[in-house]
């Protein structure tokens, strides 16, 4: 699903302040994985993850999203490769409160399309209802609570059916009951859908509940 | 609330995101209108004033006056005039008197002035002055002979008749009303008239016109063409050829082009006028830098304003991009925010500008209470202002779109 070789990040590549973050990463996830990230602040979990959600380059080695070598990709190739392929779940959940919460979930599907139609309100509904908030559906996004506000960016996450959800702490700024919620939450769509998780977070008792852990270090893998 | 199938996503997105800040918007949109309502109030006003102006000047006048050449001075040189070289200085000349002459091959002239498609008609005038006798009353009387039917064409005389009609035949005269006063006479009447030649006819009086002036109308008389050549002693002659030209504000040139083809001398009442001109052309520029002005304004205002909204909003630029929205789109999304705000406020501009005008035309009004001119409120104002307001709102979102669209997704979501 995932396959990264020999991947390094420098930020203010040729000045004096040119920095590597990640050292040499060979990392591969397959289809269905459900696989934690874990590391200390600052060992380049982030920036690890941006690079697998295309939304970063690397600066050296390769990094395949199913069978798409995406080096090569220029910038509008590389936002349809991840629209269509990737989900993300940020910690700070980000929905766009000038929408609903079912509107939030049809925007991934919308911006696509260009034009709104009845499937992809079928589907945004679907989602709302699989994470339990039919009832907020046409709520403005902002007025939820953060555990609601979370379960609503999975369902966004969910929208294009990605191969691949990428989950940035997506439980760091929640209450313990909706943590446990939201973690749920992703081991069901990795169940039910099949869809390959990468989980970023600094609790140990989640990544003991996914199938294989990493461990960042310095920008390494260890 | 169900989103509309005829909606595409970026116009969902620039909609939603304006209404969001409702209260910036309605700020800027009230500034953009401010600044369409000044454009449209002042560009209908002095459109108005330079119309009025215009008619007035033009009420009784063509607009370019072709004239025979003015007698000029012949210089004698050689040993015989006793000088010691023949440079003769100005102050040595004597100005030659100008006597009245007909314009040479004036039919031919008027062929070629008709054919030009600038020009919208021509027609021969004799004109000249003459004494009118009444009783023992008499006044001067400034003759302008025409051929009735094309000189309509020139100067619409039958709308300035108050009495009578304005169709000439050979003994018949048109005077204007404040002559008709003095002389104490009205429409059948007769009046003798005769001319510096010795010639002299009677004429009745067939119609009395108000030519919007005062001293026209205490001065000025039709007559006939014939009847005037030959009161006037032009037998077959005219003294000029009236002209209307179809852009009146471009008769100068067309006057120059008139001279250049025909070789004959072309006043236009621009040149005539040349103060007046001037004094409208000032107005006209200033005007232009005034609503330049305001353009900038308003873009300056919808600029700042959506820079803002980038900046507020770059963490949904960031997630947005993060789930597949193009850089293009999110650039449509700013673009379609400016157009928007442009078009509402030049909308509600126009409104309010038609408004003031409208309250404008109420109270400023002459001592008799009538308008004092004229203001037309034509469609194609309002349609220039909300097509520039709407141009100006898409230009002025064009740097803050390209920033938008330019945001790094990392960063942005980071904040």
């Amino acid at each position: 699903m995932v396959q990264l070789r020999q991947v390094r990040k420098s930020f203010n590549v040729g000045e004096p302040t040119e920095v590597e973050v990640l050292h040499g990463i060979d990392l591969s996830l397959s289809a269905g994985q459900f696989c934690a990230v874990m590391g200390p602040s600052g060992s380049g979990k982030s920036t690890l993850l941006n690079i697998v959600g295309l939304l970063d380059r690397p600066t050296q080695g390769l990094l395949s999203i199913g069978t798409e070598e995406t080096t090569h990709l220029d910038d509008q190739a590389l936002t349809r490769l991840r629209g269509r392929s990737i989900g993300f779940v940020f910690q700070y959940h980000h929905l766009i409160g000038a929408f609903s919460a079912l509107e939030n979930v049809m925007l991934p599907m919308l911006g696509l399309a260009g034009f709104p139609n009845a499937g992809m309100q079928a589907r945004a509904e679907a989602l709302i209802e699989s994470v339990g908030l039919s009832r907020w559906k046409d709520s403005p996004a902002d007025r939820l609570s953060g555990g609601q506000q979370q379960r609503v960016a999975v369902a966004r996450a969910l929208a294009m059916q990605p191969a691949l959800l990428l989950a940035d702490e997506p439980t760091g700024n929640l209450d313990t009951k909706s943590a446990d919620a939201v973690f749920e939450l992703l081991r069901e769509v990795n169940r039910v859908h099949g869809t390959a998780v990468l989980f970023v977070t600094h609790n140990p008792a989640l990544a003991a509940r996914c199938d294989k852990t990493i461990e960042v270090v310095d920008g390494q893998v260890v | 609330m169900a989103l509309a199938r005829w909606q595409p996503f970026e116009w969902i997105v620039a909609s939603r995101f304006l209404r969001e800040g409702r209260l910036q918007t309605l700020f800027i949109i009230a500034g953009v209108a401010i600044g369409v309502a000044v454009i449209v109030f002042m560009s209908a006003l002095l459109e108005g004033l330079q119309g009025n102006f215009v008619r007035r000047v033009l009420t009784a006048s063509p607009h370019i006056q072709l004239l025979p050449p003015k007698e000029a001075v012949r210089v004698l040189h050689g040993s015989a005039s006793g000088l010691a070289d023949s440079t003769l200085h100005a102050d040595q000349l004597q100005a030659p008197l100008q006597r009245l002459k007909s314009i040479d091959q004036w039919q031919a002239v008027l062929a070629q002035l008709r054919a030009m498609p600038d020009v919208r008609d021509a027609s021969p005038m004799v004109s000249g002055s003459t004494l009118i006798l009444r009783g023992s009353t008499s006044r001067s009387l400034s003759v302008q002979g025409v051929d009735s039917e094309s000189y309509e064409r020139i100067v619409n005389l039958a709308e300035k008749i108050v009495q009578g009609h304005s169709r000439l035949g050979a003994t018949d005269v048109l005077i204007g009303t404040e002559l008709a006063a003095d002389l104490g006479v009205s429409v059948g009447d007769k009046l003798n008239i005769s001319a510096a030649t010795g010639a002299s006819n009677t004429f009745q009086i067939a119609g009395i016109l108000d030519l919007g002036n005062k001293g026209a109308n205490q001065r000025t008389g039709y007559l006939a063409l014939h009847s005037a050549q030959s009161l006037l002693g032009y037998p077959g002659g005219v003294t000029s050829i009236e002209v209307t030209v179809r852009d009146v504000y471009a008769a100068e040139l067309i006057a120059q082009r008139i001279t250049a083809r025909t070789g004959v001398q072309a006043d236009s009442w621009i040149k005539t006028n040349a103060q007046f001109f001037s004094a409208v052309q000032s107005q006209q520029t200033a005007n232009t830098a005034i609503r330049f002005f305001v353009g900038l304004s308003v873009a300056f205002g919808i600029a700042s304003v959506l820079i803002v909204s980038v900046v507020q909003r770059s963490k949904e630029i960031g997630i947005l991009r993060a789930m597949g929205i193009s850089r293009g789109q999110i650039m449509r999304v700013f673009l379609l925010q400016g157009g928007v705000l442009g078009l509402s406020g030049a909308a509600l501009g126009s409104a309010i500008g038609a408004g003031a005008l409208q309250l404008w035309l109420n109270y400023a009004r002459n001592a008799d209470g009538t308008p004092m001119f004229s203001v037309s409120l034509s469609p194609s104002l309002f349609l220039t202002a909300l097509g520039l307001a709407t141009l100006t709102g898409l230009l002025a979102a064009l740097a803050p779109a390209l920033r938008a669209a330019r945001l790094d997704p990392v960063v942005a979501i980071r904040g």
